[in-house]
């Protein structure tokens, strides 16, 4: 085969049809069969015929419809004669066109289903975020292994597994009934922020740009289900720190407390959007754990027009986070609101009751606990605790911060 | 697609089977589940097992047979029973498994059945 330059017009069609497509097209092959391995290769060889016949034909009228009937033939051929697939395909390029011409537009989207087959409670939670950056966005094993310093070999065949169980056992593909909704709901978004997660500790974006992908997820599912205030909640929490992302590092790389960060550097525009979600989400009237952090977080982002940090607002919506949804994190960053608000012998006690096993490795109530030690003048003590921060610190950034006196 | 729901138990319920103060509530809970099963149209097949101490296990290792009393592996769960079932997918499986009265105290492992295997291929 000729190779191309990727200027190539075609193969730029192709391209940019695969990265605005990629999830609807694998939803739409997946959803009837349930086969997601079997859907993404089908589109893999629809995409390298695209290659081939557009540059003969011109770039169809609507690529997808192509891309569709291609992959559809190619699963066809996949089911009733695996061997001979290689020698049907060049036989059937000219069909494409005609059948291309037939398809139903719009394509009803079902990447949905898709999201909630990912985070179905019989996958493996620690791989469904994975799964959902894969099979909607596209991202291959190599990249998402890096991203999870994980070897590429063991993601590659974890998510493999994860597939053949989704086609082997039978999994659901299809939107939760009402009933189960929510409890599926809040699988969805904890994968999602599970990446944001994993892009918002990527400093340097090695991996790319895995926050920014996060926040795709997190607008599909808004736009998908706009009726659901937690899809808005988490949105508008991945927004709100977007939106700081440039301001969280001095120029050689320092670490910047949110406290000290200078607003002038936070994108208006993330934030302003994360009021209105958050606004929006608010009319539902219920607790919601992603509404709650990004309350706190609208909170945060009020500093620079009031001149301070409104530490009594952050307390009582940690209050109501502790009492709904205690998690560690929650708990550590309630004892730390105690301290700014001035009461640092609460937050102590708080972080007390709150340490179990897992606070041996984490970071933020060490550091945490050394500033509600400094603000109680154990002096001591608290330099005990920030030694222990400073050890768990993975990022140099946060290392050198804390070894400076800083809270974390 | 059809799944078999294994009914795994504990030494504490299958004792129940044979305690005359608890017999009745213990088979009169796993009647409740079978009639639902049938009513809903989705028994393929079905059965109760005797309790774990009457298993025998059995290997051939280098051509010779190993025979074993007692289940394979000594665990907290043995097998207690199992049901095939015809159901849609793995969601609507894991509804029945969920309603088994070995669910509350043990556990059900759902498993997808493979087909036939003396079928000719398509």
């Amino acid at each position: 085969m000729q190779k191309r330059a990727p200027s190539d017009p075609f193969s730029k069609a192709a391209e940019t049809t695969a990265r605005a497509s990629y999830g609807r097209l694998v939803a739409l092959l997946a959803s009837r069969t349930r086969d997601i391995a079997g859907a993404e290769d089908a589109l893999s060889e629809a995409f390298t015929a695209a290659l081939r016949v557009w540059p003969k034909t011109g770039v169809p009228d609507n690529p997808e419809a192509w891309l569709i009937v291609a992959a559809r033939r190619s699963l066809g051929h996949d089911a009733r004669r695996r061997r001979v697939r290689e020698a049907a395909a060049g036989a059937v390029e000219i069909i494409y066109e005609e059948y291309a011409e037939r398809m139903p537009v719009p394509f009803p989207d079902e990447r949905l289903k898709l999201l909630f087959v990912c985070a179905h409670p019989a996958i493996e939670p620690n791989i469904r975020t994975p799964l959902m950056l894969q099979t909607v966005l596209g991202l291959d094993a190599v990249r998402i292994a890096a991203a999870y310093v994980t070897p590429p070999a063991a993601m590659s065949q974890r998510l493999v597994r994860a597939k053949s169980k989704i086609r082997d056992a039978g999994l659901r593909f299809e939107t939760p009934d009402q009933e189960t909704l929510p409890a599926r709901l809040t699988d969805v978004l904890n994968a999602i922020y599970g990446a944001y997660g994993v892009g918002w500790d990527d400093v340097n974006q090695s991996d790319g740009d895995l926050a920014a992908e996060a926040i795709f997820l997190g607008r599909l599912v808004v736009s998908l289900l706009p009726g659901a205030a937690e899809a808005k909640g988490l949105l508008a929490l991945m927004l709100y720190c977007e939106a700081r992302r440039s301001a969280r590092r001095t120029i050689d790389g320092g670490f910047i407390p949110l406290s000290e960060q200078d607003p002038r550097l936070w994108s208006r525009d993330m934030i302003m959007e994360a009021e209105q979600l958050l606004i929006q989400a608010a009319h539902t009237a219920t607790f919601g754990r992603f509404q709650c952090e990004a309350a706190i977080q609208s909170v945060h982002v009020q500093r620079p027009l009031t001149g301070r940090s409104n530490w009594q607002a952050i307390v009582q919506l940690y209050d109501l986070l502790a009492e709904r949804a205690p998690s560690l994190g929650v708990l550590v960053g309630r004892a730390a609101a105690y301290g700014h608000s001035g009461d640092p012998a609460s937050g102590l006690a708080q972080l007390d009751a709150a340490a179990d096993e897992r606070i041996a490795n984490y970071q933020p109530f060490w550091a945490t606990r050394a500033h509600l030690l400094d603000l109680l003048g154990r002096s001591a003590d608290a330099a005990v605790a920030r030694s222990k921060a400073i050890s768990l610190a993975a990022d140099s950034a946060v290392r050198d911060y804390l070894a400076r006196g800083g809270s974390g | 697609m059809q799944y078999m729901l294994i009914l795994n138990e504990t030494p504490a319920e299958f004792a129940r089977r044979d305690n005359p103060a608890e017999a009745e509530a213990y088979w009169g809970a796993w009647n409740v589940y079978i009639g639902a099963l049938a009513q809903a149209g989705v028994i393929v097949n079905g059965d109760g097992l005797h309790p774990p101490h009457t298993a025998t296990t059995v290997r051939v290792r280098n051509g010779k047979r190993q025979i074993e009393d007692g289940p394979f592996a000594d665990t907290k769960e043995q097998l207690g029973g199992y049901f095939i079932v015809e159901a849609p997918d793995l969601d609507a499986a894991i509804e029945w498994a969920a309603k088994a009265p070995s669910a509350l105290c043990a556990s059900v492992e759902v498993r997808p059945v493979l087909p036939p295997m003396n079928r000719p291929a398509d």
